[in-house]
Parts: C-alpha cells; sequence; structure tokens
C-alpha cells in the first residue's frame, strides 16, 4: 500500500491530496463562518470555523492556512484541529498585531477568509511502527496537536509516544485538558516545563530541551516531532541527535513570513526551499545546513 | 532493602562509578525524606550537604525583595541539587525547595570534600560529573535570557 493510500484508509488525506491547486484560483479566500471563539491564555484564542459553502476543510496534519479579517490583510496560521474528524476548521491564533487582533477579536457570526490548507504537514504516518516524541514550545503546541490527534485515534500503530511541551510561565500552558487526556487516555507520556515558576507551582521548571534526553526511546526506531522557536528547535534536534536519532527522522515546522502561501512571491524563501510550499515542515538533514547561516 | 550504595549505581550521576568509589560516597551519605516547602539548601548559608533527588521535585529558586520566591530550575528524579559545597567558600548561592514529597539521598559536604582530597580520583570523578551539570544549567540560562516564547509581532 503507498503512503498516500494508507493514509486515505485511516481517514487521513495525505498531503499531496489536499494540494492548493484543488481549488481553481489558490489566492482566492474561501468564506468561513467564525462559530466560536475559546480564550486559551491571555493572548492566545482558539476559533472554530465553518465554510459557508461546500463541506468541511480536509488537511492533513502540520498544514496551515492563509486566515484573514477582510479588509485588515492574512496571516499564515497552522491548523490545530483534528484531521482525522471532520468538523469545523479550528486555528489557534496569538494575538500579536493588527491583522491577528482583528481575527480573535471577530464576533460569532463575522466571516473570515481562508486560502488553503497549504504546505506540506508532518507525514505522522512515517513515525508508525515506532517510538513518537513530540517537543513544543510555546504556541509551538498547536501545530502539533492535529499530529498528536492524529497519533491517538490510530495509538495501536505506535510504541512508545512522548508529549514534551516547554511554556514561558504556567499562565502560558495551552490545551491543558488535551495534555490531561493524552496521558490518560492514550498511554502517552506528557511531560511539561515553564522557563519561570512562582511559588505555587509544582511542575518543572526548565528548557524543554532538558526533557529530551530523559524521554525513554529508542533512538533507532525513533521520529521527532518539534516545534517552536527556531533557536528552541536548533537545540532540540541537537539534543535528539546527542540520544542517536537520524537526522532525517527529526522534522522541524518552520515559520517564516509567508505571504502568497502558494510558492510564487519568495517571501519565505529559505534558500533552495519555499517554505509554504516545501514545508513548514522539513527534515532536519535538509534543514541543519541551512538553519546554522547567518542571513538565509 | 536496597543499601545506599546499591542505590547510587543506578543514579544517572553517578553512573560509571567502581563500586569501591560509590562504597566511599555512601560513606558520607544518608536517605532523607523532605515534605512540600520544606528547604534543602538557604542562600548565603553554608552548603554543608549535597542531595542526589531520588523522587520527588526541588526547586531552585532565588527570593525577590519584597516578593514570592522565582522558581530558576527544578531538579528531579535522576538529578542532583547543590554544586557550592565544592566551590569555596562552600555558601548556598540559591535557596533549593522541595515542592512535591521528595526523597533524596543526602551527602555530608565535609565528609565528601574530605574524601576528595584524600583521593584525586575521586575528586576529579565527582567534579567532572558537577562540571556536566553545570553546563547544561549555564545553557539552559542562557537560553531563557533570549526569552524565546516571547510575543513577536507579525511580520
Amino acid at each position: 500500500m503507498t503512503s498516500q493510500a494508507a493514509a486515505a484508509a485511516r481517514g487521513v488525506p495525505a498531503p499531496d491530496a489536499v494540494a492548493p491547486a484543488r481549488r481553481p484560483d489558490p489566492m482566492l479566500p474561501r468564506p468561513f463562518e467564525l462559530q466560536r471563539t475559546r480564550r486559551d491564555t491571555h493572548d492566545t484564542y482558539t476559533l472554530e470555523l465553518a465554510p459557508l459553502e461546500g463541506g468541511p476543510l480536509a488537511f492533513a496534519s502540520g498544514q496551515f492556512t492563509m486566515l484573514g479579517a477582510f479588509g485588515m490583510g492574512e496571516v499564515p496560521i497552522s491548523i490545530s484541529g483534528d484531521p482525522t474528524r471532520p468538523g469545523p476548521l479550528q486555528h489557534t491564533v496569538r494575538d500579536v498585531g493588527s491583522v491577528t487582533h482583528a481575527i480573535v477579536t471577530a464576533a460569532p457570526g463575522s466571516v473570515l477568509g481562508v486560502r488553503g490548507p497549504l504546505g506540506a504537514g508532518w507525514n505522522v504516518l512515517a513515525a508508525a511502527g515506532g517510538d513518537v516524541v513530540f517537543v513544543a514550545g510555546g504556541i509551538g503546541l498547536a501545530p502539533l496537536r492535529p499530529a498528536i490527534l492524529e497519533v491517538c485515534a490510530h495509538r495501536d500503530d505506535y510504541r512508545q509516544v512522548a508529549v514534551l511541551y516547554g511554556a514561558r510561565t504556567p499562565m502560558d500552558l495551552l490545551f491543558l485538558e488535551d495534555l490531561g487526556d493524552w496521558a490518560r487516555e492514550y498511554g502517552i507520556a506528557v511531560e511539561v516545563t515553564v522557563e519561570r515558576g512562582e511559588e505555587d507551582w509544582e511542575g518543572r521548571v526548565g528548557l524543554v530541551t532538558n526533557l529530551i534526553g530523559r524521554a525513554g526511546f529508542a533512538a533507532d526506531r525513533t521520529t521527532g516531532f518539534i516545534c517552536g522557536p527556531e533557536v528552541m528547535m536548533r537545540y532540540c534536534a541537537t539534543a535528539f541527535i546527542e540520544q542517536g536519532v537520524a537526522e532525517n527522522r527529526l522534522r522541524l515546522s518552520m515559520e517564516r513570513n509567508m505571504k502568497c502561501g502558494v510558492g510564487l512571491c519568495g517571501h519565505c524563501q529559505l534558500r533552495e526551499l519555499f517554505l509554504c510550499v516545501d514545508g513548514p515542515v522539513v527534515t532536519y538533514d535538509r534543514l541543519r545546513p541551512l538553519m546554522s547561516r547567518a542571513e538565509l | 532493602m536496597q543499601t545506599i550504595g546499591q542505590y547510587l549505581a543506578e543514579h544517572p550521576f553517578f553512573a560509571g562509578l567502581d563500586d569501591d568509589v560509590l562504597e566511599q560516597l555512601a560513606g558520607c551519605a544518608t536517605n532523607v525524606h523532605l515534605h512540600p516547602n520544606e528547604y534543602l539548601l538557604r542562600e548565603g548559608e553554608p552548603a554543608d550537604r549535597f542531595y542526589a533527588v531520588r523522587r520527588g521535585r526541588v526547586s531552585i529558586e532565588v527570593r525577590k525583595a519584597a516578593g514570592r520566591p522565582v522558581m530558576l530550575d527544578t531538579a528531579q528524579d535522576g538529578e542532583i541539587v547543590g554544586w557550592s559545597w565544592l566551590i569555596p567558600p562552600n555558601l548556598a548561592k540559591f535557596d533549593a525547595r522541595a515542592t512535591t514529597e521528595t526523597s533524596a539521598v543526602a551527602f555530608d559536604a565535609a565528609c565528601l570534600r574530605g574524601k576528595c582530597e584524600a583521593d584525586p580520583r575521586l575528586g576529579y570523578a565527582l567534579l567532572h560529573r558537577v562540571t556536566q551539570v553545570m553546563d547544561r544549567r549555564l545553557q539552559s540560562a542562557r537560553l531563557r535570557l533570549l526569552d524565546l516564547y516571547a510575543v513577536e509581532a507579525e511580520a
């Protein structure tokens, strides 16, 4: 069975099957109605959107959309929902500027524009049969959430699974309910750390990188999925390699200034890669020479 | 029942040390149990103990002038707390407080220093291990100075 056929059999569209070329004009936003906004932290919100026409948006974990507030602009936002269950399109958005502010403060019933799904996803299926370690930093848990949910939906296909999650403070932690569910219901080792804690915090304080050496995986059969600030991802990759995990089994989600989302404008170019189409998820063997080079 | 020497052989910090070295170390050690909010070390006070955490969690923290303590790092099972016992003037630089029920092996610092002086092989082995912990925590502190998860405005 090809990986695409296997993915389809699991109800997960393979990245190739959801290429942006499905729509006649990839630059044309599709109108979605905002159904609900949930405040996750002081500056981060999860939105649920339903298409005004047509069925739910099929996507592969790790893909993103260009999410737009009409009259304000659009921004690349990873999809944070469950790729194995058709339903509202979920986006987790941090309020950091004028466009994201317009998006997170939009009233239910507002219409937002969606282009996508775009880009190459996590390709979680490639990790089947082995150990899986997800490492998330900050809002990086949002792009990883679909991949974790995909593993949960097919838990028997994977051996040891760990989610290592670092945030700035306890108040910045996302998806706390999910973290508990993943540990309780799916036997996933969930380890959380924060960079700064106060007296009443009973959890870990320190870098998420330091959790990798304690995760107890078998290096030769492990795939690492990493999402967070670029410096954090680089150090995480180094920590995995020190444990013996091969570079081509490390998948990183790269954040760049994506504009067109379809490989035309070059805003997201990283030397030979256009991250909106070649990424955002790229294996570390391709990224290593690029990430440590100045001015790329 | 497991002896301290047997336990130390399983603790990652002491991995690779010969049995006779572990026995020397065990001669300076006792088992301790700490309840939440009990202090292992206090900033400015003599660093007369060094701890290998067996179970639980210890917060390394600093007291703000008029506020609550800020947690800088935590150490949990398989990790150690304290290196000031090895570095003159042997005063603790930070507070160390149990945040959960914690079991640890506590080493008497004077006893340990005496054995390190008498046996440079033991001294080097411990120093080698302590510097690895220091390196990891220094890297952690440097990276956290970057405040990587802070908000970056839209491009």
